[in-house]
């Protein structure tokens, strides 16, 4: 058995899957604040990521300026996207509510495409050097600073929904939001402002990738990796978010070491994390942390 | 069957008015009209309008079947083309390794198509609204990776070959020709669909729909018929793909993806939930969206302004995009589709110019 590697994949997992958990994050937190699930949330990650690429590498803005111009556009594109799509169809059945997510979805990943085009397009050199050596181990900058960040995310996090008080009218209005909004809280503004830190921080993980390995449209691959990160780990807990995504990353990982190792089948990687979430479906659907709704007539 | 006008408002006094197909006898006609007219189609019609008909009344086909199960039993599907594939692969390699007669092929992939959906189904027993959302998706994606996998069944990525339609020695291949084999499956699919949802089964499929745990305590079987659901979506899906598979004579994993699935979705929800004829509509609407586009590029670039040539490259992305925005649009405007829209511009006109 190979050691060297698995501990290397692992790894890689670890990371991997702390961008997921971020992302992942993101997801849960406009289910439980809005009751929307975001098919589009893979391609909120790739405009950030397209945003500031277009202006690091074509205005040649310096990066620590191009980023938070770039967050900054994020949260708006969050808010009007919620705004002018989502709130018009408040109170409709979830077929819609999915099928509009999809919508947004197929139209922003077509838009960016035309107007990036189809190819991977690399970031200008940011970090002076590309991969530091961690006891032995080959680890690039950049996942460093993006484990680095999705730390400081999460604690972030914490901070906001428990001391805040946004953060309280947050968890507020997901508990209730008839009651929330008796109590005073603008149930509209606490939408609004989830979808736009949503946003933010998907674009936060999209830059990430987009340092590591270039921008193209595989970057928005992530919004539906997510999806096997939220059931694992619960639709309607942000911990469990982080959790079932740094599961799905390690998963990830040890299929590509079982795959190069022993079985060869190729791309066992991309299609392990959906076989998790059927088994994980069936046995146990509200996943680690997610709370079962019970129904009374 | 009733008489040719019907009264305003709801005078329907028996069942059997209420359940009927046809509301007036002008209807029928004009059903029968439009059959007729199609079957003419070949002799006048060009082979790229042909070819546009055969493949809306393919996906008319995927998409009905889609609308029996979202529609109608409100169970939401997101892995509808891995079926559709499905039906394609089985049609496939039924002809081509068994020597199974094409016109036999189709409705055995369907039923074999059916009988994975039925398995498939099965989490539905246990999950509703987003989870089953979730679940149909990770089903599309392990689908699409059996296909690139499976060497003997699907031809791996090399794609496999079907036979072309054949009845009684006379080869029905061409797009004139085809255009009757396709009508005949659409005519008979819908008019088992519409008769679906006048038995005891589809009135129960409504019901789970509506209430479930009004139709549970009324004594319907909620698992039994939520996989029903599935077993009959996937049918017609598998149809479908056997059909489209003979068409086009070959068959490719790569065309099958979760775009296809949405696509399926989207003709649903444009045309109408729970409504039969919307499925035909919808389809229409999204088979021919992408035509108006490239028309109106063509249009933009005969106006002969300096980005003009940036439209006629994005071409590709501005019918996605457009497809995308119809989602929205009429999701935000329109939730009902078109089959709603039809109904309303129908009433506005029976009580003209008193319309309320």
């Amino acid at each position: 058995m190979n050691t060297t590697l698995l501990v290397q994949l692992l790894v890689n997992g670890v990371i991997v899957g702390a961008l997921y958990g971020v992302v992942a994050m993101c997801f849960v937190l406009i289910y439980k604040a809005s009751q929307v699930v975001n098919f589009a949330q893979g391609e909120f990650v790739l405009i950030g990521a397209w945003a500031c690429w277009w202006l690091v590498a074509t205005l040649k803005l310096p990066f620590w300026l191009s980023f938070p111009v770039c967050l900054v556009f994020m949260a708006l594109l969050g808010v009007l996207v919620q705004v002018i799509v989502l709130r018009p169809l408040i109170g409709e059945p979830v077929i819609s509510i999915v099928m509009v997510t999809i919508g947004l979805s197929i139209f922003f990943q077509a838009l960016l495409k035309w107007m990036f085009g189809v190819f991977v397009q690399p970031f200008p050199q940011v970090f002076e050097t590309q991969t530091v050596q961690i006891l032995g181990l080959n680890v690039e900058s950049a996942y460093l600073m993006s484990l680095a960040i999705s730390l400081v995310i999460m604690a972030g996090f914490a901070y906001f929904f428990k001391y805040s008080r946004m953060g309280l009218a947050m968890r507020a209005t997901a508990f209730d939001q008839q009651a929330a909004q008796s109590m005073g809280v603008s149930v509209k503004q606490v939408f609004a402002i989830s979808w736009a830190i949503s946003s933010v921080v998907s674009a936060l993980a999209g830059v990430v990738v987009g340092l590591v390995s270039g921008v193209s449209a595989s970057v928005a691959n992530v919004g539906v990796k997510v999806f096997p990160a939220v059931i694992v780990g619960g639709l309607e807990s942000i911990i469990g978010g982080v959790l079932g995504g740094l599961i799905i990353g390690l998963l990830e990982g040890l299929a590509q070491f079982v795959d190069s190792e022993y079985l060869h089948v190729g791309n066992l990687i991309t299609i392990a994390p959906f076989y998790a979430m059927l088994i994980i479906l069936l046995i146990k659907p509200y996943g680690l942390f997610g709370t079962k709704t019970i129904e009374r007539v | 069957m009733a008489g040719s006008m019907r009264p305003a408002g709801d005078y329907r006094t028996t069942y059997a008015s209420d359940r009927t197909i046809f509301p007036t006898s002008g209807s029928f006609y004009a059903v029968c009209l439009g059959i007729a007219l199609l079957c003419t189609g070949p002799f006048f019609l060009s082979s790229y309008s042909l070819a546009l008909l055969i493949q809306i009344g393919i996906y008319g086909i995927g998409a009905l079947g889609l609308n029996i199960l979202v529609g109608f039993t409100g169970q939401i599907s997101l892995g509808h083309a891995a079926f559709f594939g499905f039906g394609a692969f089985t049609s496939a390699y039924l002809s081509s390794k068994f020597a199974v007669p094409v016109a036999l092929s189709i409705p055995l992939a369907g039923i074999v198509t059916g009988l994975l959906g039925v398995i498939v189904g099965l989490p539905a027993a246990r999950l509703k609204g987003l989870y089953l959302a979730i679940a149909t998706l990770a089903s599309q994606f392990v689908l699409q990776d059996f296909f690139s996998r499976a060497q003997w069944f699907t031809g791996g990525a090399a794609g496999a070959s079907a036979e072309p339609y054949r009845l009684f020695g006379l080869s029905l291949s061409g797009d004139q020709k085809y255009l009757y084999v396709v009508l005949f499956h659409v005519v008979v699919m819908y008019v088992f669909a519409a008769n679906l949802m006048r038995t005891r089964d589809g009135r129960a499929m409504v019901a789970v729909r509506d209430h479930y745990l009004s139709a549970e305590i009324m004594g319907v079987n909620l698992t039994y018929y939520r996989i029903l659901a599935f077993g009959i979506s996937s049918l017609y899906a598998g149809v479908a793909g056997a059909l489209m598979a003979h068409y086009t004579s070959f068959v490719s994993s790569e065309a099958f993806d979760l775009l296809l699935s949405v696509n399926f979705l989207a003709m649903v929800i444009i045309g109408g939930l729970g409504s039969v004829m919307g499925s035909l509509m919808g389809t229409v609407f999204i088979m021919v969206l992408p035509e108006v586009m490239q028309a109106a590029v063509r249009n933009i670039q005969g106006l002969g302004f300096a980005q003009s040539s940036a439209f006629t490259e994005g071409l590709a992305y501005l019918k996605e995009m457009a497809i995308g925005l119809a989602i929205v649009l009429f999701l935000i405007f329109e939730p009902d589709g078109l089959a709603a829209r039809w109904r309303k511009i129908r009433a506005y006109w029976k009580l003209y110019p008193f319309s309320y």
